[in-house]
């Protein structure tokens, strides 16, 4: 019970700094382009993504969604053919600068992937694991704060308390995917990228972590991609509608779910393609 | 609109157009029987029109279970989710619509033993005609989609509450002029209050269409006349 106070009271003092804060722009796409060798996945993407908010990415698969989201953090990086063009910001400063430390533009933007998919270690040291390498925590007691404060965030501290050292992996799915995003709030990041989140999770476990959601926009700014229309209707307060690599339409997602402006958001929102 | 990948969703919803498009044409059907049955004292019509309301209830009740389905089912969005919203409601409105009329087709028989004087018979036929052309109106051009129609109609109502004011009037003297057209007059009275209320659920039922064909509300305020207030007190 004291974490939901100790959770409310975070909650309300959120409301009141998010008054302000709610139409400022945390990360800025300006023509972004995306190529996978040859072949262009993405073209010409200008989309906002705003402090406290949660943006919901959809579209039909191949729609260049989840392309988008991983310009975000630059996990694009990884993939050797993969070449972005135009300019992301993050705060205004362009992320693909030469100078940029990916390691910790990605601290900063974290990210939480369609499977749950915790280290072959055990629940706390999977917490540990990304405040240890970057140096967040000097004494044991300060880890311990950390993976205890991460854990209560995540919504996962009650059931985990008592069994820290049990390996993550012996988690339900549910679990592991909030486990997850302990290890991605763990380093303090200021946009969480979600790819999926609650695809492979059952209902119960898929409110949880909606749930969780609401309650982590009030510290952080959080982009979804999502499958599901009714989560990205129910989560987010902005929704980008994407399309053949192209960003259709962007908007309040009250309206976007209600009366969209454009057609093709209007068929695929309400089942006549994809 | 092009089809659902899914084609048993387009079914579905087919189904549910064509009970507002089956309870518009039962409501344009039992408001001009109640008043053909008023106005020629044909107590078989009235009857009629008492046991069709049983035919309205039915149909809202097989609605609103299909729309509730669907919205189980299907989570219909946007357009789809207007549509499916909108004709809850606009079944809700047909159904006072038919109820209505019934009370007007109940009225049949006391009215017809008094003797009606021919002029108000007239001016409630011409307010009945109003009223019939805005029930059939506002289902045609729902089907037919067309949402400016839908808001010109919908002032349209303004008519008939001047006509009700009127009738209101004529009513009112010929109680004075003739206190044994008392019992008639109050009877009839009832009856031009329903066809103006027939009206109003009209307007209603052109809002929930306009709405679900453009997703956006008309403007909350719409030219009201009703005077009746004002001629008690003069």
């Amino acid at each position: 019970m004291n974490i939901m106070t100790e959770q409310s009271l975070e909650n309300a003092v959120g409301d009141k700094m998010n008054a302000k804060s709610n139409e400022v722009i945390k990360m800025r796409g300006d023509k972004v382009g995306v190529f996978y060798g040859e072949k262009q996945a993405l073209f010409d993407v200008n989309l906002d993504v705003r402090q406290n908010q949660v943006t919901a990415l959809i579209g039909p698969s191949g729609c260049g969604k989840s392309t988008f989201l991983r310009c975000l953090n630059r996990m694009n990086d990884t993939i050797d053919s993969a070449r972005v063009t135009g300019k992301i910001t993050l705060d205004e400063d362009d992320i693909y600068d030469k100078n940029i430390d990916v390691v910790e533009l990605r601290a900063r933007v974290g990210m939480v992937f369609q499977k749950p998919n915790p280290f072959p270690k055990s629940i706390y040291e999977n917490v540990a694991y990304g405040p240890r390498i970057h140096g967040l925590a000097k004494r044991k007691s300060d880890m311990d704060q950390i993976v205890e404060s991460s854990l209560k965030k995540a919504a996962i501290w009650n059931e985990v308390k008592d069994r820290l050292q049990e390996p993550g992996t012996g988690l339900s799915g549910g679990q592991q995917q909030r486990l997850c995003i302990a290890r991605a709030i763990a380093v303090s990041p200021e946009v969480i990228l979600m790819d999926e989140p609650c695809s492979a999770l059952d209902p119960i476990a898929t409110a949880r972590v909606e749930e969780l959601i609401d309650e982590l926009r009030q510290n952080y700014t959080i982009v979804i991609v999502t499958h599901s229309m009714q989560q990205a209707a129910r989560v987010s307060q902005r929704t980008a509608m994407f399309h053949l690599g192209y960003l259709v339409e962007e908007g309040a997602t009250d309206k976007m779910f209600t009366n969209p402006d454009d057609k093709r958001t209007q068929d695929y929102i309400t089942g006549r393609f994809g | 609109m092009g089809e659902h990948t899914v084609a048993s969703f387009d079914e579905e919803l087919g189904q549910i157009s064509k009970l507002i498009r089956d309870m518009g044409d039962l409501a344009g059907s039992m408001v001009s029987g109640s008043t053909k049955a008023l106005l020629n004292s044909d107590n078989a019509l009235a009857q009629r029109v008492v046991s069709d309301d049983a035919i309205m209830d039915a149909r809202q009740r097989e609605l609103d279970d299909r729309a509730i389905t669907l919205i189980a089912k299907r989570q219909p969005m946007a357009n789809d989710l207007r549509a499916v919203v909108g004709s809850i409601r606009m079944a809700g409105d047909l159904e006072r619509i038919g109820d209505l009329a019934k009370n007007i087709a109940k009225r049949v028989g006391t009215v017809g033993l008094s003797v009606t004087p021919r002029d108000l018979s007239h001016s409630i036929d011409a307010m009945a005609q109003l009223v019939l052309i805005q029930v059939q109106g506002v289902v045609e051009e729902y089907a037919a989609a067309d949402a400016a129609a839908l808001a010109k109609l919908r002032n349209e109502d303004e008519r008939i509450d001047v006509k009700y004011t009127s009738v209101f009037r004529e009513l009112l003297t010929y109680m004075m002029e003739d206190p044994r057209n008392i019992t008639a007059c109050t009877h009839l009275l009832f009856c031009a209050k329903n066809l103006e209320r027939i009206g109003d659920h009209v307007t209603n039922i052109a809002e929930n269409a306009y709405y679900v064909l453009t997703g956006q509300q008309l403007p909350a305020n719409r030219p009201k006349q009703d005077e009746t207030a004002m001629a008690t007190s003069a």
